[in-house]
């Protein structure tokens, strides 16, 4: 069984009016199958409201499914009783850099969460060195985390969920607020974890061009799971990914015009390197 | 303008007050506040002697601790003022119905050194001390109130927080101004209150935006793990070394003396 595992998850968001009594019922996931094998780099992609971001909260278990059920690594999150243990083989990173730092210098922000565990003093040192290392934070240690650019910030939250030392990181749109340089700096760190360190990593993003990395694409749409595959496999279906509002990269937009228009190329082009190495062939 | 307003006036420096630990700090602060109130007469020579002391000790340069007097200026002079005016007791001298008596001068004097001391003393307090090892000192001093169900660990962690956010919501506060003075709102005209009246718009935006950054703030904690101060571990715990007992021991002779020079009167 892979390190996390969703059987006929189902989400309803309610929402309570004023005067009526009964609450009304939002569906935000519907019957998701998944299964995620550890030291994978996943993806999942989908435009607003497609259900991503509250699908990556069942996995940290901030949120309890309403239907189905959903391990994390054989642990089930409706059970109250190991809550605490699965945020920690799951850590978190969300959008808002600003509003997920705890500290006010940089290394007590990374602390925070052994600090929680209950970790001894000098482990939480070791820890903490470790993952400013990992994500080249070392020389802001003693920084205000107020001084620091979008990326940095988010490279700061990265390390303190990799303080805590867990199995599977889930970043809910991390380069949403960034600008192209932070986006690239903190994709650049989180590659490095899965490829270093063999951490699960669940990239929940609208921007295509980061999927490409990606082990496994899972796309969203209201709720559910509609297309599942490598890369290659998801963006060769252009009309697919217009249909569900999604932007393809423009390299790959490019040769599938290329490719209607006759020229032989062949399918699910990604990067501009393999676009430039079929022309020339 | 508005990210000009510092708060936690932190002097970076190296000096044996910065060492200190910030309990020590604290109570010491407490201590001089005490023993500003049982001074009488001379026995503010004592206490300009202590502090001139720690100022020196604190290598915070002097104008800089001055500079911070600025604000307390016309609190100062209007208790002055009015303690002047009446006091009453042997008239000095009598202009039209006013009496300036002698007893007032020195009552007024008394009152503004006591201040000044008392700023000053404080001040060097947050000069020397980061916010956040002033919160880790409160919560540790105040660990005997635990037994009385005050929610200590969570009130230091609300400071911290609250002083981590301060810098955020007064950029928001500025972003926000300048969207709603792009719309032609004006903050600068007008008196006093029409000034004051003008800031409500600003209320509004603010508030959803902190209570949004609440929400999140409140998720990122969950998520690594955050469920009070029961079983928490600190990456930094406060350790009493020999210079924090010496300077305990400082404390106590200073205090005794001013105790002393209290029941001789002065």
């Amino acid at each position: 069984m892979g390190i996390i595992k969703a059987a006929k998850l189902g989400f309803d968001y309610f929402r309570y009016e004023d005067d009526t009594e009964e609450p009304e019922a939002t569906r935000a996931i519907d019957d998701v199958n998944l299964e995620i094998e550890a030291g994978q780099f996943i993806a999942i992609l989908g435009h607003n409201g497609s259900g991503k971001s509250t699908f990556a909260k069942h996995i940290n278990a901030l949120l309890v499914p309403t239907e189905g059920t959903l391990w994390v690594d054989n642990m089930d999150t409706s059970d109250e009783e190991d809550v605490w243990k699965i945020r920690q083989k799951a850590g978190m990173v969300f959008q808002n850099p600003d509003n997920q730092i705890i500290g006010n210098v940089v290394e007590e922000d990374v602390g925070f969460g052994p600090e929680n565990m209950g970790v001894p003093t000098e482990e939480i040192w070791k820890r903490v060195d470790e993952s400013l290392a990992a994500t080249g934070m070392i020389a802001y240690r003693t920084q205000s985390p107020n001084k620091l650019s979008g990326g940095q910030k988010q490279r700061v939250a990265i390390a303190g969920v990799m303080a805590m030392q867990p199995e599977c990181i889930v970043l809910d749109e991390p380069t949403a607020m960034l600008d192209p340089n932070g986006r690239k700096e903190v994709l650049r760190a989180v590659r490095e974890l899965n490829e270093k360190k063999g951490v699960t990593v669940i990239l929940i993003t609208h921007y295509m061009e980061e999927v490409v990395f990606a082990d496994n694409v899972f796309v969203m749409d209201e709720g559910r799971i509609v297309m599942q595959g490598t890369p290659r496999e998801i963006f060769s279906q252009v009309e697919k990914l217009k249909e569900l509002r999604l932007d393809v990269p423009q390299v790959t937009l490019l040769a599938y015009e290329l490719r209607k228009s006759g020229v032989d190329l062949p399918e699910g082009i990604l990067t501009t390197e393999e676009l430039v190495n079929a022309l020339c062939q | 303008m508005i990210r000009d307003i510092t708060l936690g006036q932190y002097y970076p420096a190296d000096s044996i007050l910065h060492r200190l630990d910030p309990r020590v700090k604290f109570v010491g602060t407490i201590a001089y506040i005490i023993s500003l109130f049982l001074f009488r007469s001379w026995g503010y020579v004592l206490g300009a002697l202590f502090l001139g002391a720690m100022i020196l000790l604190s290598r915070v340069p002097f104008k800089f601790i001055v500079k911070g007097l600025k604000s307390i200026m016309m609190l100062l002079a209007i208790t002055m003022f009015f303690n002047i005016i009446f006091t009453p007791g042997e008239p000095v001298f009598q202009i039209w119905k006013i009496k300036i008596t002698a007893e007032g001068l020195s009552f007024a004097a008394k009152m503004a050194i006591r201040l000044v001391f008392l700023i000053i003393g404080s001040s060097l307090m947050t000069l020397t001390t980061t916010p956040n090892q002033l919160t880790d000192a409160m919560e540790s001093l105040m660990g005997p109130l635990k037994k009385l169900h005050v929610p200590v660990h969570e009130i230091a962690m609300m400071m911290s927080i609250a002083l981590r956010f301060i810098p955020i919501l007064l950029e928001e506060t500025d972003k926000i101004m300048k969207a709603q003075m792009a719309r032609g709102a004006d903050f600068e005209s007008g008196n006093l209150i029409q000034k004051v009246k003008n800031m409500v718009p600003l209320l509004v935006p603010l508030f959803i935006s902190a209570f949004r950054r609440a929400n999140d703030l409140a998720l990122a904690m969950e998520a690594r793990c955050y469920h009070g101060g029961e079983g928490r571990t600190q990456m930094k715990p406060l350790q009493y070394h020999n210079r924090d007992y010496a300077a305990y021991g400082v404390l106590i002779v200073y205090l005794i003396i001013s105790v002393v020079l209290r029941v001789l009167g002065f």
